[in-house]
């Protein structure tokens, strides 16, 4: 199992390494979903909201996803540049729906939260803009990369939005501590340490990781069927007499 | 600098001519502007008070609605792949594109808005501070716009996507340009704090638009 980074390159070893660990990976995420979910039942309600509280168990691990994908694709972006290696598009590729989902995932529960807990549904608010343009720039790179026909030409054209877009990124993160706004400043990943209280913090550390592992899994699912999907292609074009 | 000049002045010439569409964007703008008062209502205090913002949507939709002609008129011709080919900087190249464009088809939006700003009744102090907001910021939209139209230069049908691609990274501009140009109602020193980042941001756009636009060109021809 001694890979390095230049083997994983390989599509065949890394489809070999996907087809070996996917069932692991499925089932540490079912186990983690399941350990999360338990440890949520058991966290205590908020003084203030109640049972609303338990929104934040799914809100706040789908906007750090969100953000952590669109990452992701961004160091995948700069591989398509600077190596101009396909499987780095088709890791940007891949991860982009699921990028897309979790920011949607985030703007959904925040406003089924922010009805009972801000009175209405959406804010003109610094954090809540910026999360929905993150949601936007997904869809916008989900268009172009299914405008462009040939793959390496789309694939060069998405990556130069993708590091462009990452601008949007800090302002996500610093919009709380920037603006006044709205939604409350970060009480997780601080200088002084965490503000939430512990159990809070482990139920939804744990469902963060949860998270994580369902992101990986997906991502991994989705890089070996645009694997596929680009051998069906070159096959279709051989047999069509294409010259590639 | 004399290759950079006649291309400055190539596409000047070609943006006045018969097909180049110079004026297009300031007959868009006109019909935003008067498309509003119809939709709102011609209720004068309340036009007065969206004035700047319908002027800012007038002058940003007209110019990224514009873009699509900016390299793909010049990849159609084969003079694109010239210039690419001349071992010239294509940043530079990006640069001089992007304002000449902008002198054909951005400054005649500024020059236009103070006679629609009419239309919308809009005090004196605001028409001044939206038409020099608009001269800060319009280039800030033709340098960002220059990489959506970069991104799409060997489509055929991109037209719709540019936007697409580029207005969540026009809300910026479009933020701090409407904030300066109604926060002299108020109170005329709130002017400088949006104005200044208004010209940090267009200042910002370009230096990124053109190395972006110019990676994506290099990508997208080859």
């Amino acid at each position: 199992m001694a890979l390095t980074l230049t083997e994983l390159a390989n599509p065949t070893r890394f489809m070999g390494l996907v087809t070996r660990a996917l069932p692991y990976l499925a089932g540490a995420t079912v186990l983690l979903f399941a350990v999360g979910l338990i440890l949520v039942a058991g966290a205590p309600e908020d003084y203030q909201q109640g049972m609303t509280v338990m929104i934040m168990y799914i809100h706040v691990p789908a906007a750090w996803l969100s953000m952590f994908t669109y990452g992701m694709m961004a160091a995948s972006a700069i591989g398509t540049l600077v190596w101009r290696h396909p499987l780095a598009d088709v890791s940007a590729k891949a991860a982009a729906p699921i990028g897309a989902a979790f920011a949607f995932l985030c703007l959904f529960t925040g406003s089924l939260w922010g009805k009972p807990m801000w009175g209405t549904w959406w804010e003109w608010d610094a954090r809540l803009t910026s999360m929905l343009v993150l949601f936007i720039m997904y869809l916008g790179l989900i268009a172009l990369w299914r405008t462009i026909e040939d793959p390496t030409r789309a694939a060069r054209a998405a990556a130069v939005l993708i590091l462009v877009g990452t601008v949007n990124l800090p302002i996500i993160k610093f919009s709380v501590d920037w603006w006044n706004t709205l939604h409350q400043p970060a009480s997780v990943f601080r200088m002084d340490g965490p503000t939430i209280d512990p159990s809070m913090l482990w139920p939804l550390l744990v469902m963060a990781l949860a998270f994580t592992a369902l992101l990986v899994t997906l991502h991994w699912m989705a890089m070996r069927n645009e694997i596929l999907r680009r051998r069906v292609r070159a096959l279709g074009l051989m047999a069509a007499g294409g010259a590639r | 600098m004399n290759a950079y000049r006649s291309l400055f002045l190539r596409e000047l010439r070609i943006a006045v001519r018969v097909g180049g569409g110079a004026l297009m964007g300031v007959l868009f703008f006109l019909i935003v502007v008067t498309t509003i008062p119809f939709a709102v209502g011609p209720d004068l205090n309340l036009l007065s008070r969206l004035g700047p913002a319908v002027l800012w949507i007038g002058a940003l939709l007209s110019t990224l609605l514009g873009l699509d002609r900016l390299f793909e008129a010049d990849r159609e011709d084969g003079a694109l792949d010239l210039i690419v080919g001349s071992g010239r900087m294509l940043e530079l190249v990006v640069i001089v594109k992007v304002l000449a464009h902008w002198t054909a088809t951005g400054l005649p939006l500024v020059i236009a808005a103070p006679l629609f700003s009419l239309f919308l009744a809009m005090p004196p102090a605001t028409i001044g501070t939206t038409v020099l907001t608009l001269l800060v910021g319009t280039p800030a939209l033709t340098f960002l716009g220059a990489i959506g139209a970069a991104l799409t230069v060997s489509l055929r049908r991109g037209g719709l996507l540019v936007p697409i691609l580029i207005l969540p990274f026009a809300i910026p501009v479009l933020i701090f340009g409407v904030a300066a140009s109604t926060s002299v109602l108020l109170d005329p020193a709130g002017f400088f704090t949006p104005f200044l980042l208004l010209a940090a941001v267009s200042l910002m756009a370009g230096v990124v638009g053109p190395i972006a636009a110019a990676a994506a060109l290099r990508g997208g021809l080859d």
